[in-house]
C-alpha cells in the first residue's frame, strides 16, 4: 500500500474514532434520555466507520489489525483533526462539535463516493448515510441553542468561540494528500470550503448566530502535532491493550 | 352503576382468565399503586444501570468490544424509555417519576451500587446481572398489566443478548492469560452474592408478593427463581473453570438443585437503605445529569414555542439533511423530539 494512501485512511480513521470516542464519555449522563440514545448512536457510527477504514489500512501486512492501529499508537502516530479531540464541554460544545464536523465530513464523503480506490468508495459509501444523519440532527440542535433561550444563545458563543479556530485545519492538506494519486479524494481538502461555508451560513443564519470572521487558524493533527488532551484521551482508551500485552479480549 | 365491589370482582376475574388490563381499564387503586412502584422501580434500575457499564465505554480493550458495550448501554437507556413509557399510561408523568428517583423515595436494583473496577466486571455483570435480569423478567412478559407486558417482551430479547455477551467475554478472559483469569475469578467474586440478591428477600420475608401473585404481576416467586438462577449459573462457572465464592454449595441429589449457603442480608438491607459502596455517586450522577441538561430541554421547548408563535431568529431549514434524501438510517422523530417516548433504533 502507498504510504500516502495508509495515512490517509488513519486521517479518515482517527477522526471518527477519536470523535466517537469522545461523543461516547456522554453515554449515561446526557441531558435527556432521548438525547443520551442519539449521541450514542452517532457514537456507534462512527466507531464503525473508523473500523472500516483502519481494517483497510491494515489489510496488507499480516501482523497488523484494526486494534493495533487504534491502540498501539501514541499521539504523535494520530492524524485526526485538533477539533475532534477538544473537550465534551457543555451540550452546546458537544453538538457545534459534532456539527462543524459533520458538515464537513459531509461533503467529504460525498466525493470520496467517487474515489477511483473502491474500497474507500464503498465505505464512504455506506457512511453517508450515516453521516447525513449526523448533520441534520447537529443542524437541528445548534438552531435550537441558538434560537431557545438567552442561556442557550450565550453558550452556542462562547463554543463557537472555542472551536471556530480549529474549523481551518480541515482545509489545509496535509503532505499525504498532496501525494496520493489523482482520483483518491476526487476533490482536493482547499476546494471543499467553499460548500462547507454555504451550510454553516445557513444554519447559523437558522439559529441566530454570527459566522466568525476570523480563520480557523489553529492546524497540526493531521500532521500528528495534536493538543494536550490526545494523550489523555488515549491513556485511557489503550489502557488495557498497553498494561496487559499480547492478551485476546 | 356498578358498586365497587362487583367492579373488583369483575377485575379479578379478568385477572384469572389471563386477559390483560389496559390503561383504560377499571383497576383498583392499589393495584394501580402497586404498578407505579414495580415499573418505575425498574426503569430506574435501567437508567441507574447504565453508569457501572459507561465507567468502561472509554476503556474497553479492543473497537469491537467498544462497540458492543456502547450499544449494550444504550439498549439500557431504551429499556428505561420503554418502562418509563408504559409507567405514564398509569396516570404519572417522567418528570414526576425522576423526581422521586432523585429525591430517594423510589428505589432502584440494589446492584448497581456496586463498582465496576476491572474489565471483568463487565463481563461479570452481563453474565449474571443480565442473566439474573432475564429469570426475573421473563415471567413478567405476561404480567397482567398490556403495556408492562408489552414493554417486557422487547426488554427481554435484548437481555439475553447482553447475556450472552456477558459470558462471552468471561469466557474469554478464562481462556486467556493467567492475569485475565484472575481478573475473571475477582469480579464473579464480588458480583456472586450481590446478583443472587437480585432476586429479592427470602419468600418468607416478601411484604409485597402475596398480591402481586395474585395480580400476576408477579408470577414466580423469588427463592423459586433465585434457585433457577444458581441452578444455571453454576453449571455455566465450572464450564468457565472458575470457581463461585461460596463453600456451601453443593448439588442435593435428591432434589438435583444446587443448595448454596446463607444470604447476607444484613447488607442488602444496607445498600437498601443507601449504605452501598456507590450509592451516593450514583444518585449524584443522576442528578446532576438532569440539572446539567436543564438549560438544553429548556432551550429546546423555547425554540418550540418561537417556531410556533413564528417569533425565531431564523427561518427553517429547507432541506435540514443538506440534500434531497429519504429516510436516514438511524432517525426517527425522537432524536429530536423530547416528549416522544419511542426511543431510537439500536445499532448492534
Ligand atoms: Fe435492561
Ligand atoms: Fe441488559
Amino acid at each position: 500500500m502507498l504510504p500516502s494512501l495508509y495515512e490517509y485512511l488513519l486521517y479518515l480513521g482517527d477522526n471518527t474514532l477519536i470523535l466517537g470516542h469522545r461523543n461516547s464519555e456522554w453515554c449515561g449522563h446526557g441531558p435527556a434520555l432521548e438525547l443520551d440514545i442519539a449521541l450514542t448512536n452517532i457514537s456507534l457510527d462512527l466507531i464503525g466507520q473508523a473500523r472500516l477504514y483502519y481494517q483497510y489500512a491494515a489489510s496488507e501486512t499480516a501482523w497488523q489489525s484494526e486494534d493495533t492501529i487504534a491502540y498501539l499508537r501514541d499521539a504523535h502516530q494520530f492524524r485526526n483533526l485538533l477539533l475532534v479531540e477538544q473537550p465534551n464541554g457543555d451540550w452546546a460544545h458537544t453538538i457545534l462539535r459534532q456539527f462543524l464536523f459533520s458538515s464537513f465530513q459531509h461533503h467529504l464523503y460525498n466525493y470520496l463516493r467517487e474515489s477511483s480506490d473502491p474500497t474507500i468508495a464503498a465505505i464512504s459509501n455506506k457512511s453517508y448515510k450515516e453521516v447525513a444523519y449526523h448533520l441534520r440532527w447537529s443542524s437541528e440542535w445548534v438552531i435550537r441553542m441558538g434560537d431557545g433561550t438567552q442561556e442557550s444563545h450565550q453558550r452556542m458563543l462562547t463554543a463557537l468561540e472555542d472551536l471556530w479556530m480549529f474549523t481551518g485545519e480541515f482545509f489545509l492538506p496535509a503532505p499525504y494528500e498532496d501525494q496520493l494519486p489523482t482520483g483518491i479524494q476526487p476533490l482536493p481538502a482547499p476546494l471543499m470550503q467553499g460548500f462547507w461555508m454555504d451550510r454553516i451560513k445557513e444554519v447559523f443564519s437558522a439559529a441566530g448566530l454570527p459566522v466568525p470572521a476570523s480563520p480557523g487558524f489553529q492546524s497540526g493533527g493531521k500532521t500528528g502535532r495534536h493538543t494536550e488532551y490526545l494523550g489523555y484521551v488515549l491513556a485511557e482508551m489503550q489502557f488495557l491493550q498497553r498494561a496487559y500485552p499480547g492478551s485476546n479480549w | 352503576m356498578p358498586t365497587e365491589q362487583t367492579q373488583e370482582s369483575y377485575f379479578q376475574d379478568k385477572i384469572d382468565r389471563e386477559v390483560r388490563i389496559e390503561p383504560t381499564d377499571w383497576m383498583p387503586d392499589n393495584y394501580r399503586k402497586a404498578l407505579i412502584r414495580q415499573i418505575s422501580q425498574h426503569a430506574h434500575s435501567e437508567i441507574v444501570g447504565m453508569l457501572p457499564e459507561a465507567n468502561w465505554i472509554t476503556r474497553a480493550p479492543n473497537l469491537k468490544r467498544k462497540a458492543a458495550l456502547l450499544a449494550k448501554v444504550q439498549d439500557e437507556a431504551g429499556h428505561g424509555l420503554y418502562l418509563y413509557a408504559a409507567c405514564e399510561t398509569l396516570g404519572i408523568t417522567r418528570d414526576e417519576l425522576y423526581e422521586q428517583l432523585h429525591s430517594g423515595k423510589a428505589k432502584y436494583s440494589s446492584i448497581f451500587n456496586y463498582p465496576t473496577l476491572t474489565w471483568a466486571d463487565i463481563g461479570a455483570i452481563g453474565w449474571l446481572v443480565d442473566g439474573a435480569a432475564i429469570m426475573n423478567q421473563v415471567p413478567l412478559c405476561r404480567a397482567s398489566y398490556g403495556p408492562y407486558s408489552r414493554a417486557m417482551v422487547r426488554i427481554c430479547k435484548e437481555e439475553s443478548f447482553h447475556q450472552r455477551q456477558g459470558f462471552d467475554i468471561m469466557l474469554t478472559l478464562c481462556r486467556g492469560t493467567e492475569a485475565q483469569r484472575g481478573m475473571a475469578q475477582d469480579a464473579l467474586n464480588r458480583w456472586w452474592w450481590p446478583s443472587l440478591m437480585m432476586f429479592g428477600p427470602r419468600d418468607d420475608d416478601s411484604p409485597h408478593s402475596a398480591q402481586s401473585m395474585k395480580w400476576k404481576i408477579k408470577r414466580n416467586s423469588n427463592d423459586e427463581l433465585r434457585q433457577r438462577f444458581v441452578d444455571i449459573t453454576t453449571e455455566q462457572a465450572q464450564f468457565l473453570g472458575i470457581s463461585i465464592p461460596d463453600p456451601e454449595l453443593a448439588l442435593d441429589p435428591e432434589t438435583g438443585h444446587y443448595r448454596y449457603g446463607a444470604i447476607n442480608w444484613e447488607e442488602f438491607k444496607a445498600i437498601i437503605a443507601g449504605q452501598g459502596p456507590c450509592n451516593r455517586q450514583r444518585l449524584e450522577a443522576r442528578k446532576t445529569a438532569w440539572a446539567d441538561g436543564a438549560w438544553v430541554r429548556e432551550a429546546a421547548l423555547a425554540h418550540s414555542q418561537k417556531r410556533a408563535a413564528g417569533t425565531s431568529a431564523g427561518a427553517p431549514l429547507a432541506d435540514p439533511s443538506g440534500v434531497a434524501r429519504s429516510g436516514p438510517t438511524g432517525a426517527t422523530s425522537a432524536e429530536t423530539n423530547l416528549s416522544n417516548p419511542q426511543p431510537a433504533p439500536y445499532v448492534k
